[in-house]
Formats: C-alpha cells, sequence, structure tokens
C-alpha cells in the first residue's frame, strides 16, 4: 500500500513539471468551453428543456465534462503500448509489482494533478461567465468525489486493455484510435447521452463509457438520487470490477506469449 | 519558386514511399482517422435530432459549413499538421541544423513530413459535403460555384497562417503547445457552426481578430443566400481571399521575427 501511495505520488509529480503545459492546457480547455457552451445553448432558443436537461444543466454539463476530460484521459494513453513496443516492458515485468496495479496507482496520482490544476480551472472560469449549477447538498460533493475516483478507475482499466493490444500487433495505433473514437462518443463527451436519441441512450448507457463521464456529470447535476445515485456509483463500481477483471484476464493470456527480444 | 517546388516535390514523395512501406498499418491509420473524424459530425446529427432549426440554420446548411471547414482544416492538417511537433525541434536542437541548410526555415519545416493517413479526414469532409448538396436547394450561379472554391481555398490558407503563427510560441516555451490547439483545432470545431451562435466577445477575439468568420461562415451567407442575423456589411461575405491573404502575411512575419530573435539551446 505504501508502495502505490508513493507511486501514486510520481504519477502527480510526473504532470506538475509542467506548468507551462498546464497553462496551454487551461487556455484551450477553456476555448472549447466557451464554443460548446454557446453551440449546445442554441438549443435551447426555442426550447426549454432536452432529455431532462434545462439550459443550466447543459452549460453545468458542458464545463463540468471539459473539467473531467483531462482527469479521465479522454484523449488517449498509449504508454504502456509504447513500452511493449520498444520491449521496455520486460524490465516492467522483472519488478516485484503487478503492471495492473502500479499503472492504476500512477494514474489515480496523474488523475489528482489533472482534476485540480486542468479541470477546476477552466470551470471556474465557465462559472464567472455562465450560471452554473452546483450541488446544493453537501453530500452531494463526497458523491462526486466517489464518483470521479471510480471514472478514473473504469477509464484506466480501459486505457490499459486496447494497450494491450500492442503485444499482438505491432502497429496498435489503429485500434486505439478506433477505442478513442467510441469511447468519447459513448461516454458522453461529445454531446451528452440525454440528447442521444433514446435507441442509442439505451445502448450507451449499457456501455462501460457512461461510467467515465455521464454518470459523474449526472452525480453533480443531481440528477441521480437517493436510489438511482446508489444504483449509478454501483454501477460504476461493477463496470470497474470487470474490466480490471478483464485486463487481467488479457495481461495472462498476454504474458504467456510474450517472447522479449534480448538487446 | 518553381526550384522550391520540386525540392518540396521530391522530399515529399520521398515521405510518401517511405510511409507506403508498411501497408496495413498505413491503412489502419487511415481508417482510424477517418473514424475519428466523424466524431463531430453525429454531434450535429445528434443536435439536429432535438431541434429542425439551430440559429436558423438546417441540418444541411450547418453540414454545408461543417463539410467546408473540414475539407480546408484538413488539407492544411496533411500538409503542416506536424507544426504541432515543432516544440520538439526546439528542444532537441534539431531546428540548428535546419538553420544552416540554404532554405527558408519554414520550408524546410513543412517539407520534412506530410501526413497521408490524414486524408482520411479529407475524406469525410468531401462525403459531408456530398451529404449537404444533397439536401440544399440552392441557385447555382457562376459566382455561387467559384465562391465555394474560394472559400475552400481561403479557409485553408487561414488555417494555415494561424497554424504557423501559432507554432512560434515553441520560441518562448517549448511545453506550450496545447495554447496552439485553441486555435488550431478550436477553430475548426467553432467554424463547423454559424458563427452568430457565439457569444460577443468570443467573436471579437475568435472570429474577427483571429478571422475564424472567414474560413466558411461569411462566405456561405453569399452561397446559400441566407440573412445575416448580426447586420455586418454585404461585402464581408466576399472577403474571404482578401483577409486569407492578409492573414497570411502577418504569420510570415511573426514566423522571421520569432526565428530572428532564436537562441539555440546550444547542446
Amino acid at each position: 500500500m505504501r508502495l502505490h501511495w508513493e507511486i501514486a505520488r510520481r504519477g502527480y509529480r510526473r504532470f506538475a513539471a509542467y506548468p507551462a503545459a498546464t497553462f496551454a492546457g487551461i487556455w484551450t480547455n477553456t476555448i472549447f468551453g466557451f464554443l460548446q457552451a454557446y453551440i449546445l445553448l442554441g438549443l435551447y432558443e426555442n426550447r426549454t428543456d432536452i432529455g431532462g436537461y434545462d439550459a443550466t444543466d447543459t452549460v453545468t454539463y458542458v464545463w463540468f465534462a471539459q473539467a473531467l476530460l483531462m482527469t479521465v484521459y479522454a484523449f488517449g494513453w498509449v504508454e504502456l503500448a509504447l513500452r511493449i513496443r520498444s520491449g521496455d516492458v520486460a524490465t516492467d515485468l522483472a519488478r516485484p509489482l503487478d503492471p495492473l496495479w502500479y499503472w492504476l496507482a500512477f494514474d489515480l496520482g496523474r488523475a489528482l494533478y489533472h482534476l485540480v490544476f486542468r479541470g477546476i480551472p477552466p470551470f471556474l472560469i465557465g462559472m464567472i461567465v455562465f450560471d452554473l449549477e452546483l450541488p446544493e447538498s453537501p453530500a452531494t460533493w463526497l458523491w462526486v468525489a466517489v464518483s470521479v475516483t471510480l471514472a478514473v478507475v473504469v477509464s484506466l482499466a480501459f486505457r490499459f486493455l486496447y494497450n494491450l493490444a500492442a503485444f499482438w500487433l505491432l502497429d496498435y495505433r489503429g485500434v486505439v484510435a478506433i477505442a478513442i473514437t467510441i469511447s468519447l462518443l459513448f461516454s458522453g463527451f461529445v454531446i451528452p447521452l440525454p440528447f442521444f436519441p433514446s435507441w442509442l441512450e439505451t445502448i450507451a448507457r449499457a456501455l462501460p463509457f457512461a461510467a467515465m463521464v455521464q454518470i459523474p456529470v449526472d452525480v453533480f447535476l443531481e440528477q441521480a438520487e437517493g436510489v438511482d445515485l446508489a444504483g449509478a456509483l454501483l454501477l460504476q463500481v461493477a463496470w470497474a470490477v470487470v474490466l480490471l477483471g478483464l485486463a487481467r484476464t488479457v495481461l495472462a493470456a498476454a504474458l504467456r506469449r510474450v517472447v522479449i527480444q534480448g538487446g | 519558386m518553381a526550384d522550391a517546388l520540386a525540392v518540396y516535390a521530391r522530399l515529399i514523395s520521398a515521405q510518401v514511399r517511405s510511409q507506403l512501406q508498411y501497408r496495413v498499418s498505413f491503412a489502419l491509420d487511415l481508417a482510424g482517422t477517418f473514424l475519428i473524424s466523424f466524431l463531430d459530425f453525429i454531434a450535429v446529427l445528434i443536435i439536429f435530432d432535438n431541434v429542425p432549426e439551430l440559429d436558423g440554420w438546417t441540418l444541411h446548411e450547418v453540414a454545408f459549413l461543417y463539410a467546408s471547414t473540414c475539407v480546408s482544416f484538413a488539407v492544411v492538417d496533411v500538409v503542416i499538421g506536424h507544426l504541432d511537433l515543432f516544440p520538439r525541434m526546439i528542444r532537441e536542437g534539431t531546428f540548428d541544423l535546419i538553420l544552416v541548410r540554404p532554405r527558408g526555415t519554414l520550408f524546410q519545416v513543412i517539407a520534412s513530413d506530410f501526413a497521408m493517413r490524414k486524408l482520411g479526414k479529407v475524406l469525410q469532409g468531401v462525403i459531408v459535403f456530398v451529404f449537404a448538396l444533397g439536401g440544399l436547394e440552392v441557385d447555382w450561379t457562376a459566382g455561387r460555384a467559384a465562391m465555394t472554391l474560394v472559400m475552400v481555398l481561403a479557409g485553408a490558407a487561414i488555417f494555415a497562417a494561424v497554424w504557423v503563427a501559432g507554432a512560434t510560441i515553441a520560441f518562448w516555451t517549448v511545453d506550450g503547445g496545447e495554447f496552439t490547439n485553441a486555435f488550431t483545432y478550436g477553430g475548426n470545431f467553432m467554424t463547423q457552426y454559424p458563427i452568430s451562435i457565439y457569444g460577443e466577445w468570443v467573436r471579437r477575439f475568435l472570429a474577427y481578430l483571429i478571422p475564424m468568420a472567414f474560413v466558411c461562415y461569411f462566405p456561405s451567407l453569399y452561397i446559400l443566400d441566407k440573412p445575416d442575423p448580426l447586420g455586418l456589411p454585404r461585402a464581408l461575405q466576399f472577403a474571404s481571399p482578401v483577409v486569407a491573404v492578409a492573414a497570411a502575411v502577418v504569420a510570415g512575419v511573426i514566423w522571421r521575427s520569432a526565428v530572428r530573435r532564436y537562441r539555440s539551446v546550444g547542446s
């Protein structure tokens, strides 16, 4: 546990080392937040409700989703795939550490940095310009923290899985591009799931990607309360367990066939 | 000029040959960029599943804007998108090599890569163009047809100018690359929708100062014969080529003055 705590701190510090990159990122997230907010507000010209979201809910969704974007690393992560391709993974496997727990700890540290320094600043800027809705009940903040943490775990497990493709394919980039496309769309990042046609929303809700963005947003907007809230969080836990289990199984299968070339 | 083009053609044909060495990888990459480029259009389709009009624009009209900016942007991305990696040239000191060669610095940086896999994005834009034109009833005069061509070319020139000017930030900080994304990728995203939808200061800054409104919005008002909700002078609808040339000149000046101030890391 102590070891994993230290690994998480390394994950945090790796990204804290580049403040200029953080500033540039905040700027870009903020611009995209403004653009998306105005576009989606355009839908409320003649309507007051879309899929249960009023205009305030939608703008809050936009800025909260921007805050989650880097936190769950939605644009992809190929560090493990690069290590597999270069053979560096051999060093990782020689360590007395489980690669899955190692990357999970590292990623939680990274996510904390990105949430605090890449996620919250654009949200605060959005709050100045737009009328955003904050949770009314103090308990909600706690559930938001739980939900966002689970979102990071689900996301890491999913990213770990598509990185493992590099064990079988010399060029993993096609697989990664498809995985990122599907996850961005079905997580609700591109556009909120309640805006989807109902048949497509049903499909999206049945997939693990909703656990990365849409569920934390629903918790934040207090759209899910009481039994629904418990259900939403349990669904995230279930996806985290399933995907971590899957990642473990696939990793084991990969390690059975792995041949590291001597250097 | 002809000489520069000949050099460029030779460098790029070598790039193309090397990229085609691994055909399966190339095909998968092409398919990947093609797929991911549809994400934004899916958003457009989902928006119009909820409302018949967005800020007075129909689905096919927005698709027209979308296709136009996507083709302009994707072509530029193929040719100079690797400017995103320019900070690495500064950090690793490879830009010093460029300084001692007898060609323009910008020319050499641009000629260093040619991302064929991003042609998937161009294809996506063309497909959406066909979709848009299929659902629009435009009175196609010679003027409107010519304006459509001018729009795509001027749009590409504006994106290229913004990309080049934005890349110079690497001369001040090598970690700030993402700053430029707000203008390049952000500009592409912004121009997929009518400019009138954005708040006033966003418009002033990103649509007029950084001239994104001239990429496809103003020419499209003329081509689609739409009233301008902002009531701006009609001459602006024809100004894109002038703005594009001006943007290119400004970008050239920024690049030159940035290079003049460059001090190598010396390692």
